[in-house]
């Protein structure tokens, strides 16, 4: 009776490679509406942080009162799993992916908060009053000297948010969005070794393509730190 | 409103604690044994590895390309590759296994800074009293490494009591099993069940936090400790004054 065992056994090792260019060709089309979806929603994720981020940080940078609760509110909120972020959302944003959306912007937001505060931390003193001294107010001196200043620490922040959003944004499965994350979950219930992988390689790869394009515009937008490099 | 009276009669119920498959006693037990496990394997193959670079004052270009890799690297993608390699098959190896290669880069940045953060002039008098490389390494450097070690160890340790929850995910069991059972189940039928479970994971969370900040505190040797408060303290004066 071990004999119907057999086959399918070596069936399986035949027929379950690690990669297959059979698949991506079959599966172009569901593969590249994966990668969109998770590349849209970590773009859509960081942008959306940032915007709430970078004025939060000014505010936490400004009145120092409130840098200690800001820091300890995105700890705490940094500490608390994804999986049970999107748990405790789902009931009351619904199933779908709004409630993805939302989680990612929270998780991007505390890195783009800690990164833009301690930029914004680095610029000399000297500069500040300086800036202050030739007649700038305290708005222009932040919009044409700090930022500008602090820029080296709010693209790490960017960078590292989306690097993890990448990353994050699989666990989105739980409510039917997750992107490349569907791709890895189906392919893990049905057993199919290349359908986990090329979704994953797809996964690292978009991380490094946004990062490598923010370290890009990070370097065009300071060319003074490349001067003073060289 | 609804959901949250659901969860709270969830939670009330105490079969839902003490269910032997199912419970949260057991899954509770289940998720800190895997997490346990992962931290020490982590340390296992990290700190020996970051003390000897801190120590040799070689290979931090290591240290940040271990770190980036494995940020870009979804746990879930991890979680779902390890099963189907047959030399480690299913069951809980494989989620210790992925666990750790997330503890591994705290741990290992943690460690090297350590040994590099050491005064040049205490290893310079060590050596001039005749240590030699090992004594000094044991002796010297790795006791005044151990408040770092520790920071390392909270930082892996939370994230990984964390991440552990996305076991449930590819089946392997833990807390996150009551949130991914209860998606499985629909919203309508079982929303205050899962609201119940993403709570209770938020809360194991922050209690590992919390006890390991505490553990941290007490490994720091006082004076490392408590000049961080006063200098603290002195700047906030003198941005008052």
């Amino acid at each position: 009776m071990s004999l119907p065992d057999s086959p399918p056994l070596a069936y399986a090792s035949s027929a379950n490679p690690w990669f297959s260019w059979q698949y991506v060709h079959d599966n172009s089309a569901t593969l590249v509406a994966a990668l969109r979806e998770h590349a849209s929603l970590t773009v859509e994720a960081v942008v959306l942080a940032a915007i709430v981020a970078i004025p939060l940080a000014v505010l936490a940078h400004w009145y120092h009162r409130s840098t200690g609760p800001i820091l300890a509110l995105s700890g705490v909120l940094y500490t608390i799993p994804s999986l049970a972020l999107f748990a405790v959302l789902a009931p009351f944003i619904g199933i779908g992916r709004g409630t993805v959306l939302i989680g990612l912007v929270i998780y991007a937001l505390l890195v783009i908060v800690r990164n833009t505060l301690a930029g914004l931390g680095q610029v000399p003193d000297d500069v500040r009053e300086a800036a202050r001294g030739m007649g700038y107010g305290r708005f222009a001196s932040l919009i044409r000297i700090e930022l500008p200043l602090a820029l080296p620490g709010i693209i790490t922040g960017l960078r590292l948010a989306t690097v993890s959003t990448v990353a994050l944004t699989t666990v989105g499965v739980l409510v039917g969005h997750g992107g490349l994350g569907q791709l890895i979950t189906t392919g893990f219930h049905a057993n199919y070794r290349a359908e986990i992988t090329t979704a994953t390689v797809l996964a690292v790869v978009l991380a490094l393509v946004l990062d490598l394009l923010l370290a890009g515009a990070g370097r065009l937008l300071t060319p003074w730190l490349r001067r003073r490099a060289s | 409103m609804n959901y949250i009276n659901q969860a709270v009669v969830w939670l009330n119920d105490p079969l839902n604690w003490t269910n032997p498959g199912t419970g949260i006693f057991t899954l509770l037990e289940q998720h800190l044994r895997i997490t346990g496990a992962a931290v020490l394997l982590g340390c296992l193959v990290a700190w020996p590895l970051g003390l000897w670079l801190g120590h040799t004052g070689r290979g931090g270009g290591v240290v940040v390309v271990v770190s980036n890799v494995t940020l870009a690297i979804p746990t879930l993608a991890l979680l779902s590759i390890l099963p189907l390699i047959r030399a480690i098959g299913i069951g809980e190896l494989p989620v210790i296994i992925a666990l750790a290669v997330f503890a591994v880069p705290p741990l290992l940045a943690n460690a090297y800074t350590g040994l590099r953060s050491v005064d040049p002039e205490v290893r310079e008098a060590a050596q001039g009293m005749g240590l030699s490389g090992w004594q000094l390494l044991w002796r010297v450097e790795l006791p005044l490494a151990v408040p770092y070690l520790a920071a390392g160890l909270r930082t892996a340790a939370v994230q990984v009591v964390a991440t552990a929850s996305l076991a449930a995910l590819v089946a392997g069991g833990g807390l996150g099993e009551i949130i991914s059972d209860g998606f499985g189940l629909g919203l309508s039928r079982a929303g205050g069940q899962v609201l119940a479970g993403g709570l209770l994971v938020a809360v194991l969370a922050l209690m590992v936090e919390g006890v390991l900040a505490v553990v941290q505190r007490l490994v720091t040797p006082r004076p490392l400790r408590r000049s961080q408060r006063v200098r603290k303290s002195r700047t906030a004066v003198a941005a008052e004054s």
